[in-house]
């Protein structure tokens, strides 16, 4: 890839350009306000995130992307209200955030569907806990069945759904609820490779057609760059922005431009700051020779 | 090899046909061992039925004698040209044939108890079953939401277990003689000790299955506007609920185990009354029945439950 002729990332054709400026324009639902957090632990405190800082605007598309372990799931706690910041605030439509609250609708990587309860209930249960009637809900609840595809398993179990269909179902049921936005923590990270890029497409779909802004956390380059608007890069130790990336590959998105030269330069961008190239001298291994097969394999 | 063909394959389950033949032999196999030890003349007998006591002055028809103490006498009547006694091998009478037990199974319930005023087998059950009722539902009407609230609150972890942790090291019989003292010598005693035994069990049990239940689930209702009141009744019951199930089961079975204790204590009753008074009659027989008995009445209960079980949580139904 370094060989190749690719434009800088910050290059943007006039509409893309054009397109930033609207969003820009558009009302900030979401600040983050020097966020800091810190575990205590058995040996000396653990920084986890460190001075945060960004917002994000209405209708907005924002993938957070970081390596394993730079506290992605930690941030998205915090703004979920699941967990408390010890530096900072959240605020969400110029209210802090404390906690958890249907506002902010949430999509774990583990499914979370509630087992006891058909895919009918279970994206009922948010507007039941909201005291919601019955008949409200369960007419919503129909609405987003259909919406995301699922109108045959209505009174199915989650146990009896694969994995992409559960995380959709998972996905109505958080926006059942009309939340602000949408966190999600690596959501499809648990899927197949094909599910996965129809999920994403899905997901895309869905955005378009339900008024919602969305924070996505992976750690798949091709995800970040397929999905965002603008791409939150966060380092490690302690979990610190890096850089925000606004990606320039024009909407609508489809698979065809994962090769475009705007694709593979914002993915150039992101795999520098992820993966620094010192860091990653698989040469320098020490090796032992393992095998007596002779050198024409390789 | 073929591991779906294999009986002895780590961790795989067997076809239907051989589960069932295996769960057939569990019971069989006992069964077979009995049944040799009881009708093979010369494994183990160790004494002899007198048939014709000969010229033995003590011996009767139909007495059991040790083989030994038959040898020594004939060999004396040997001795002295009188007439030997003869006799079958047999066993000791603690230990009734397969077919006796069977009959005494059917004449237990038909034969009136000996004094007037003792309840007949089915009534000895009857209260068995009563006193094991009260002590269980009052246990598990106590038990279940406090062990819920332990696994809920660390409040109540830390002000509730630790005194419970201490009780339960201490067994429900040596509380006996204070709850005849307490309560009586009727009933109310034999449930305290089935309540005693299966309590602090139970708040213990309950409490790790409600912490066993997934966090994630409790975090995914919080962020769909579920409250702390809602949690527990829209989540944390119904999300533990087969397991709950499942404990009581269990548990009910440990009350059998107290209730033989519990109706010793005080004025015996029951079923276990029952053993004790056919066992003073020397009537083997119906003591095993008694015991068998407990079993089938146990195993039954539970795999009505285990069927109730599957019909409620249809989303358990994995395989
Ligand atoms: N509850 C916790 N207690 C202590 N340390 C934690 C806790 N949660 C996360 N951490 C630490 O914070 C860092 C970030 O974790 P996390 O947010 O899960 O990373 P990511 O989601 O990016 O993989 C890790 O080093 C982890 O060990
Ligand atoms: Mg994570």
């Amino acid at each position: 890839m370094n060989n190749l002729n690719l434009p800088s990332y910050l290059e943007q054709e006039p509409d893309v350009r054009a397109r930033f400026k609207k969003i820009r324009q558009r009302p900030v639902i979401l600040e983050v306000q020097h966020l800091g957090k810190v575990f205590p632990g058995a040996d000396g405190d653990i920084v986890a995130l460190h001075d945060i800082l960004f917002n994000i605007h209405r209708r907005e598309f924002i993938c957070v992307i970081g390596a394993s372990g730079c506290g992605k799931s930690t941030l998205i706690r915090i703004l979920a209200g699941l967990d408390y910041p010890t530096s900072g605030q959240v605020l969400l439509d110029n209210q802090e955030v404390k906690g958890p609250s249907p506002d902010r609708g949430m999509v774990f990587q583990g499914y979370t569907l509630f087992p006891w309860l058909t895919i009918k209930k279970n994206i009922m249960f948010g507007l039941k806990m909201t005291n919601h009637g019955n008949n409200y809900a369960e007419e919503q609840a129909l609405q987003w069945i259909d919406l995301v595809g699922l109108s045959n398993f209505a009174n199915a179990y989650p146990h009896e759904l694969s994995g992409g269909m559960k995380q959709r179902v998972a996905i109505a049921r958080a926006l059942a609820n009309r939340p602000r936005i949408l966190l999600m923590d690596e959501p499809f990270g648990a899927l197949d490779a094909q599910t996965r890029s129809q999920m994403q497409a899905y997901l895309l779909q869905i955005w378009r057609n339900v008024d919602i802004t969305i924070l996505f956390i992976t750690h798949d380059l091709d995800e970040a760059v397929y999905l965002a608007d603008r791409i939150v890069v966060l380092g490690t130790h302690p979990g610190h922005i890096q850089e925000i990336i606004e990606v320039s590959v024009p909407r609508p998105r489809n698979p065809d431009q994962f090769l475009t030269p705007q694709f593979l330069a914002t993915k150039k961008r992101l795999e520098e700051l992820i993966h620094p190239p010192e860091k990653n001298r698989h040469e320098d291994l020490p090796m032992i020779r393992l095998t007596q097969a002779g050198d024409e394999v390789i | 090899m073929n591991t779906r063909k294999h009986w002895f394959a780590i961790r795989k389950d067997l076809s239907g046909q051989r589960s069932w033949l295996l769960g057939l032999c569990s019971f069989l196999l006992p069964l077979c061992i009995w049944s040799l030890v009881s009708y093979t003349p010369w494994i183990w007998h160790p004494m002899v039925r007198i048939s014709d006591p000969g010229g033995v002055a003590y011996f009767q028809k139909d007495m059991l004698v040790d083989r030994e103490i038959f040898n020594k006498e004939n060999a004396f009547m040997r001795e002295g040209g009188e007439s030997e006694a003869r006799g079958e091998p047999a066993n000791p009478i603690y230990l009734p044939a397969p077919h006796q037990v069977v009959q005494a199974f059917i004449t237990a319930f038909q034969t009136a108890p000996i004094r007037r005023n003792d309840p007949w087998l089915h009534q000895s059950i009857l209260h068995s079953i009563t006193v094991i009722f009260y002590g269980f539902t009052l246990s598990a009407i106590l038990g279940v939401p406090l062990g819920i609230l332990c696994g809920t609150f660390a409040f109540f972890t830390r002000i509730i277990e630790p005194f419970i942790d201490f009780i339960r090291y201490m067994p429900a019989p040596a509380f006996g003689a204070l709850m005849v003292a307490f309560l009586g010598i009727a009933d109310a005693p034999k449930v305290a000790i089935i309540f005693i035994g299966t309590f602090f069990q139970m708040v213990l049990v309950v409490g790790n299955t409600t912490r066993l239940l997934d966090k994630s689930l409790l975090e995914a209702a919080q962020t769909l506007g579920a409250t702390s009141k809602k949690l527990i009744f829209h989540v944390i019951v119904p999300g533990i609920l087969p397991n709950l199930y499942r404990d009581m089961r269990i548990l009910l079975g440990w009350a059998w185990t107290y209730l033989i204790v519990a109706e010793l204590i005080g004025a015996s009753s029951g079923i276990s009354w029952f053993i004790n008074q056919q066992a003073k009659y020397r009537n083997y027989d119906n003591v095993f029945a008694a015991i068998v008995m407990i079993g089938i009445i146990g195993l039954t209960t539970d795999q009505i439950l285990r069927f109730i079980g599957h019909y409620l949580f249809p989303w358990e139904r994995r395989n």
